[in-house]
């Protein structure tokens, strides 16, 4: 009953406002762009930490990363004098890591080698992860095949080793190839297992990022040491560097930051020249929800003052609506009406007037954010919940802004507004 | 012709009654009385006739009757309640319930249909659509448009827009029908059809208010008053 009431009344405001259609559509245009740029901003925000969130779980959240890396000045001077060129993580770092406090749960330490490997007569270069078995619960990798490395082929020195798909597709090894021996270097290692292969992220460096590989790092250290050569251009380049990477899981979230300054000011009272680089997947997260409040509050403050346009708009063509039909209203006053029913009559107007600019507006906020990923390759996510919100808001606009010339309507005096031409 | 029977007080008892009723307007500094003390009493069931000039107050005397106004000084009884009494809400119900208003102008609503102009005061009143649907359907054949529910009255003769607007006002089958000037955009003939249509439901027991100019139109009316310069000229009653 009431529903049917609400269809009868829907309809009959429908019909008032095709009474001038193009006054009406031109009217909605301020809450179609203010609602517009409302689930366009959600969208691009909500885009952008969905995508941090996306990285971050590629890495860890609460993992720190070390990178060890040469700096320039070093690079050339190597160029120069030595030939040997020594930089990045020690051992010690990895110590003193583990030295600094209970908030850490695990320190996994990697070293990277690239060596030639052969699979049958298939031969390529490989990139190695020579990494504790651990590395495996700090970055999670899906496995295609096979296994990981255990503690176990730590302890027993075994010639094992992981490959990534990117791996096996080089060495054009399927699942079969689990149990075969593939030779890398000079040294053999059974193949137990294949994993999915790392890919990298905009804004985070993934730890085994291009990877064919992984090993036990005693064994690699055994069997090839710290030293890796390089024949560039006709001279041959070789650096020695204990450790690549360094991960560092903590155990809470609240203490990655602390952690990872700490863990900063320490790396910078021992390395002389920063031959490291650290990154926090977390405080990018945080960046992210930075970023993310800023543009809000800068496309808020646009969508509002565009909302506000829209609802004085609206008010606008609703009071040239109301003395335009003086005598209509007069009519409807005389015939019975009451003055809450006049009341009622426009501001359901004014409802579906800012509900269909809302409606209008939707579509052009789904679209905004399409054309923001095309062009610019910004993610964007439509959140479901900013669809609705912004319904009510233009709807909400409709009845504050509504409620002015609806009052007006409903005050006219019945005879004056019967004798109005 | 209707379902419901107009309600029932004893066909002795005055239904409207005035007393002594003033109303003036200000325009500008000035007073302007447009009736200088009225008294009349109108029983259930008249075909009652207001008549004189332009100026004379007839229109003023009608606004009051009709509830759209209030005197300025004097009483104004409604089936015995005083309308001094009533707020705005209230007048606005009793319109809705017992008063039937007829213009010279139709005063349709252009954007509507004629079923949606005959439904509007049963519309306000909340009867579900389905009923008022039917009852304007059955109005529309009482005043011989049963043919034109769907059109707009811009699509309307003048005739046929004062018959729209008459099964309008019996929409919620009230016992007063209020017919100010009905056939002052009319021709003669359709204008005498018009006064036919209010006639047989004078006859069928409504209390019909007639306000008019012309004296053939006035005419139909068996009681009729004459105004001038918002006092009661004169009045006349047919001999039953």
């Amino acid at each position: 009953m009431i529903l049917i009431g609400l269809a009868r009344n829907l309809r009959l405001g429908i019909k008032d406002i095709l009474l001038h259609k193009t006054r009406s559509l031109l009217t909605t245009l301020g809450i179609v762009f203010g609602v517009g740029s409302v689930i366009a901003m959600l969208a691009v925000g909500e885009g952008a930490s969905q995508e941090a969130l996306n990285e971050i779980r590629k890495v860890g959240s609460r993992n720190i990363i070390i990178q060890s890396q040469k700096d320039v000045d070093e690079e050339a001077s190597s160029r120069r004098y030595i030939r040997m060129s020594v930089y990045g993580l020690k051992y010690d770092d990895a110590e003193r890591i583990r030295e600094l406090g209970r908030a850490i749960r695990r320190i996994v330490p990697v070293r990277l080698m690239r060596r030639d490997g052969m699979l049958g007569t298939r031969r390529m270069e490989l990139r190695v992860v020579a990494t504790h078995p651990a590395w495996f619960e700090l970055v999670p990798r899906r496995i295609v095949a096979g296994r990981v490395l255990r503690e176990n082929d730590a302890r027993q020195f075994a010639r094992v080793c992981v490959l990534t798909e990117t791996g096996a597709r080089r060495l054009l090894a399927g699942e079969h190839v689990i149990g075969e021996k593939i030779q890398i270097g000079n040294q053999f290692f059974e193949v137990i297992g294949i994993v999915e292969s790392g890919v990298s992220g905009r804004n985070i460096a993934v730890p085994d990022e291009e990877v064919d590989a992984y090993v036990p790092m005693n064994v690699q250290l055994q069997l090839f040491g710290e030293i890796n050569a390089r024949i560039t251009s006709g001279s041959r380049d070789m650096e020695k560097v204990e450790l690549h990477q360094i991960l560092v899981e903590i155990e809470r979230d609240e203490m990655v930051e602390p952690m990872a300054r700490a863990i900063e000011a320490m790396l910078r009272a021992f390395h002389p020249r920063k031959d490291y680089k650290m990154s926090v997947p977390l405080a990018l997260l945080r960046q992210a929800e930075r970023t993310k409040r800023t543009f809000n509050i800068v496309l808020g403050s646009i969508a509002g003052i565009s909302l506000l346009v829209g609802g004085i708009g609206i008010m606008n063509i609703m009071l040239a609506s109301v003395t335009e039909r003086t005598r209509e209203i007069g009519v409807r006053r005389a015939i019975g009406a009451r003055r809450s029913q006049i009341i009622q009559q426009f501001l359901i107007e004014t409802m579906v007037l800012s509900g269909v600019g809302g409606i209008i507006g939707i579509a052009v906020g789904i679209l905004i954010p399409l054309l923001i990923t095309r062009f610019s390759g910004m993610p964007t996510v439509v959140p479901l919940y900013s669809l609705a919100l912004s319904l009510g808001i233009s709807v909400t606009i409709g009845l504050i802004f509504g409620l002015y010339p609806a009052v007006r309507a409903a005050r006219l005096d019945p005879i004056v507004a019967l004798r109005h031409e | 012709m209707s379902a419901a029977s107009p309600t029932p007080t004893p066909a002795s008892a005055p239904m409207i009654r005035l007393e002594n009723v003033e109303k003036i307007y200000r325009v500008g500094q000035t007073d302007v009385p447009a009736l200088r003390g009225i008294s009349l009493e109108i029983r259930r069931g008249e075909f009652f006739g207001l008549l004189g000039p332009s100026g004379s107050g007839k229109s003023t005397l009608m606004n009051l009757i009709g509830c759209l106004d209030r005197p300025t000084r004097g009483r104004y009884w409604l089936d015995g309640a005083n309308v001094e009494d009533l707020d705005d809400d209230a007048l606005s119900e009793y319109r809705l319930r017992h008063l039937g208003f007829v213009f010279q102008s139709f005063n349709l609503i252009p954007q509507l249909t004629v079923c949606e102009n005959i439904e509007l005061p049963m519309y306000y009143r909340g009867v579900p659509p389905a009923e008022s649907r039917a009852r304007a359907e059955f109005l529309a054949e009482l005043v011989g448009l049963g043919e034109r529910l769907r059109h707009r009255p811009a699509e309307l003769s003048g005739g046929q827009c004062q018959r729209v607007a008459i099964a309008r006002a019996l929409a919620n089958d009230p016992p007063v029908i209020l017919a100010d000037e009905p056939t002052g955009n009319l021709d003669t003939r359709t204008g005498l059809q018009i006064m036919e249509l209010l006639g047989a439901l004078n006859r069928e027991g409504r209390t019909v208010i007639l306000v008019t100019h012309e004296p053939d139109i006035a005419a139909f009316a068996r009681r009729r008053l004459w105004l001038r310069d918002g006092l009661i000229e004169r009045e006349e009653t047919d001999a039953p």
